[in-house]
């Protein structure tokens, strides 16, 4: 499902003196399959872009389109929406609340009026899926680790089958095997299930690793959307904005500047390294 | 959707309202509702008006803020005129079938509800100008004579201004895990009110367990810093009267004596 944004702007506390804009006038596509990074500082408007995917923001002004339909329409079934367009919050373990993990996962599904035995059919999907081991099914969610009952979380947004899964900083506070695994999982499960991903970071190295295109926001509006090399060309722009490039980047960036051939514009680790090895080889 | 609650609704600006010692305000507002009690006339009522709109204007605090203010009295208000209006006994002036208005009632009721609006304008413009933990020292200060009867005055004051300090964080919390459930299909809105309490389960129990990770990790940083309590324990900015507070006392005194006066003699 193809969701498009068109002249959309938020504004907080509207009609008081409080008034300030989180979004102006922002007119994006996002293409079906796609995995797409939104970068951005804090109260750049990250947050409130992604909840009006879903519909949990209605725009103060502007439409927001999925399948060509206006989602703040007054017959539109939001519900359903919210079903295809999973949302999966900051902290997301900080919503778990039923007494074991495959019931807490249940709760969407039975949200969508499934039935118990379907519900959990789906429940026990999306936990294989998050790659959670069948013991911790029936424990309760609170005795589990921090990365475990992250998983649990994500678990319980994809059993409700979405379409589009966006993730708001799904590696915050982790460690960094807690981070590589949530990311390949993430990863996965676009692969695999050709779902659409929006993956909102702070980390420019996990989102030029994974991630086909960037948008970046600022002040409420977007600066940058396209490739990471085409972003990431603009690193000094970026800094400015209280914003960067990966680490290779600004290593491939001096080593052309100091004369040695290599690719200025990669973005990933391995394709520095294979652009280095390249160059030396033919040295040898 | 739950930011349209506003509680300590302090108004920033540098009046001299704002500048007194948070004990004059606490005195000065408990004695203002008695003054209300002690005066029973027009002429009290005058006076009692012509304080408040000093202070106001004083306090610098727009008007339109202090109206918000009474938006939520404004059922109380027409509950109390409704009832005195139509059941008090006396001289019958209008009569609607079953329903009756006497003089008496007539001024009952129009002075309640000034009485009222006074008493809502004058305690909300404490809140108005004194931030909460200033309040809560005041409070402290005032109520220390009661340690005597072991009363854990410090204490209470303390969990006064943490209970305070953790409601703008709760709400947000509120907030953020109501729509987090919204995203997973919850629904908050509709469905006879048995479901509607079922509903809240998913917005409570993650709320509970986050209020209580709050509360340990706060009592932790506390020890951390080896609080113990109030017995010893000095403070950063001690509350010290000033010239204009004394003032505002014998201010305060004066028109208390006048109400009294008003009230009680003339009348």
């Amino acid at each position: 499902m193809s969701i498009r944004l068109e002249h959309v702007s938020y504004i907080y506390d509207a009609d008081t003196e409080m008034a300030h804009a989180a979004l102006e006038d922002v007119d994006l596509e996002i293409a079906d399959g796609s995995f797409i990074g939104l970068i951005g500082h804090t109260g750049s408007g990250k947050s409130t872009l992604i909840q009006h995917l879903n519909g949990l923001l209605t725009p103060t002004a502007g439409r927001v389109l999925v399948d060509g339909e206006d989602i703040a329409g007054k017959k539109y079934d939001r519900r359903a929406l919210r079903a295809h367009v999973g949302l999966v919050f900051q902290y997301p373990e900080h919503q778990l609340f039923e007494e074991t993990c495959l019931a807490d996962v249940c709760f969407g599904p039975k949200n969508l009026r499934l039935s118990q035995t379907e519900a959990e059919e789906r429940a026990r999907r999306a936990l294989q899926q998050v790659g959670l081991d069948e013991q911790y099914y029936k424990a309760s969610p609170f005795e589990l680790s921090g990365g475990q009952k992250r998983r649990v979380a994500i678990a319980g947004v994809l059993a409700m089958d979405p379409r589009v899964l966006i993730l708001d900083e799904p590696t915050a506070g982790l460690d960094p095997s807690g981070r590589a695994e949530i990311l390949t999982l993430i990863a996965g499960l676009h692969r695999e299930m050709g779902i659409t991903v929006i993956l909102v970071s702070h980390s420019m190295e996990d989102v030029a690793d994974y991630c086909g295109r960037l948008i970046v926001m600022n002040h409420g509006r977007v600066a940058w959307d396209g490739t990471p090399a085409e972003v990431f060309r603009h690193y000094q722009a970026l800094e400015e904005i209280g914003l960067a490039a990966p680490e290779v980047t600004y290593i491939m960036r001096e080593l052309a500047a100091a004369g040695i051939p290599v690719d200025s514009e990669a973005t990933k680790l391995d394709e520095a390294v294979n652009s280095i090895l390249k160059l030396w080889r033919k040295g040898c | 959707m739950l930011k349209d609650i506003t509680l300590g609704q302090y108004y920033q600006t540098d009046s001299v309202l704002h500048r007194l010692d948070p004990r004059v305000k606490l005195a000065g507002t408990f004695l203002y509702i008695l003054s209300l009690f002690i005066v029973a006339d027009a002429r009290g009522y005058v006076v009692a008006f012509v304080f408040l709109a000093l202070c106001v204007g004083l306090s610098q605090v727009p008007l339109r803020f202090i109206f918000r203010g009474m938006r939520s009295i404004y059922f109380l208000l027409a509950l109390t005129i409704t009832f005195n209006l139509f059941l008090t006994p006396g001289e019958e002036i209008w009569r609607f079938h079953f329903l009756a208005i006497t003089r008496e009632g007539a001024r009952t009721a129009s002075l309640m509800g000034i009485r009222l609006i006074f008493l809502i304008t004058g305690s909300s413009l404490m809140t108005f100008t004194t931030t909460p933990n200033q309040l809560t020292d005041g409070l402290e200060r005032l109520l220390r004579p009661l340690r005597l009867f072991h009363v854990p005055v410090h204490e209470i004051a303390m969990m006064m201004s943490i209970a305070l300090r953790f409601i703008p964080i709760l709400m947000e919390e509120t907030d953020k895990i109501m729509k987090a459930q919204i995203a997973r299909g919850a629904d908050f809105e509709s469905g006879s009110i048995m479901q509607r309490a079922r509903a809240l389960v998913p917005l409570l129990v993650p709320l509970f367990i986050s209020a209580f990770r709050r509360a340990n990790d706060l009592a932790l940083a506390m020890e951390a810093r080896c609080y113990h309590g109030g017995e010893g324990r000095t403070k950063m900015k001690p509350l010290k009267y000033a010239g204009r507070d004394l003032g505002a006392y014998g201010i305060l005194a004066g028109y208390l004596l006048c109400c009294i006066v008003l009230g009680r003699w003339i009348g």
